[in-house]
């Protein structure tokens, strides 16, 4: 797994933004940005050359599910990986998230492992 | 109050405890509470709509709250403070997340708000409606914390 990538987290709890950072730190990850929703998250992928983002559903100004519709759509980082990692489970949440081209999903929440996993399938 | 709604926030409370924080935690029995104050110091709140609609809060003493979200973040958190309520709203979204999932496996479809947090002590808890206070106590090494659900009649 390339951990020398730029890595961008999003989620609106400062709280999970640490978590996360310190399981992508203990991973080898050193390139970590953070945004505290979608329309931060936006400005920080237009300034920099972002190579994955991780993030939350809901969120205010702009949900996960939002964010990952834009980058999608973008010309810049259309194809980028795009982790979603959420607290909303339900089937649907699921369905909504890879019709919209998710590369994958962890629900929260989640152990150390389940991130690593979910990210060597993402990155290989 | 039906039953089945109440089980889907012991079991999800379990899980993000042990999965998140490392820690064991013990339920205590659900009762009817009949006032408003708050049995702790911090408290998380989210407003659910679906089949019914309601708000959980999950009430932590400071003690526990203190213990949980040191382990969460590996370090040593001394007083209550900004980030342990940013810590606290996130702790709520999970145990909703959790609870809605086993409540979607019974056919009960829940949408979740983002949570508040009020800190002091004798707070006092808001819910949305006037059903049927139920609290549910949980006990740790570290002291303990409440879950009160409150679904519209």
């Amino acid at each position: 797994m390339n951990t020398s990538i730029k890595v961008l987290i999003v989620d609106d709890f400062a709280t999970m933004r640490r978590i996360l950072k310190n399981i992508l730190k203990q991973l080898g990850f050193k390139n970590l940005l953070e945004a505290d929703d979608g329309t931060t998250a936006l400005d920080a992928l237009e300034k920099n050359d972002i190579d994955l983002v991780i993030s939350d559903w809901n969120m205010p100004k702009m949900t996960g599910l939002e964010l990952l519709k834009s980058v999608r759509a973008s010309k810049k980082y259309a194809k980028i990986p795009f982790l979603m990692v959420t607290a909303e489970a339900q089937k649907q949440n699921v369905i909504e998230a890879v019709q919209a081209g998710v590369s994958n999903y962890v629900v929260k929440p989640f152990t150390a492992e389940a991130i690593s996993d979910k990210l060597k399938k993402i990155l290989k | 109050m039906d039953v089945k709604l109440i089980n889907p926030f012991i079991n999800a409370t379990l899980n993000v405890l042990e999965t998140m924080a490392f820690i064991k935690v013990r339920p205590g029995k659900p009762y009817l509470k009949k006032d408003n104050v708050a049995k702790g110091d911090v408290t998380g709140v989210i407003g659910l709509t679906g089949v019914s609609n309601g708000t959980i809060s999950i009430t932590f003493q400071e003690k526990c709250i203190l213990t949980i979200v040191s382990n969460m973040l590996g370090e040593n958190m001394e007083c209550l403070n900004e980030d342990i309520a940013d810590a606290v709203g996130e702790l709520t979204n999970m145990v909703s997340g959790q609870a809605r999932k086993e409540l979607e496996e019974v056919g009960r479809i829940f949408k979740a708000a983002i949570p508040s947090v009020i800190m002091g002590r004798s707070h006092t808890i808001a819910h949305y409606t006037n059903g049927p206070r139920i609290a549910i106590p949980f006990f740790t090494d570290d002291g303990d914390f409440t879950i009160e659900v409150c679904f519209e009649r």
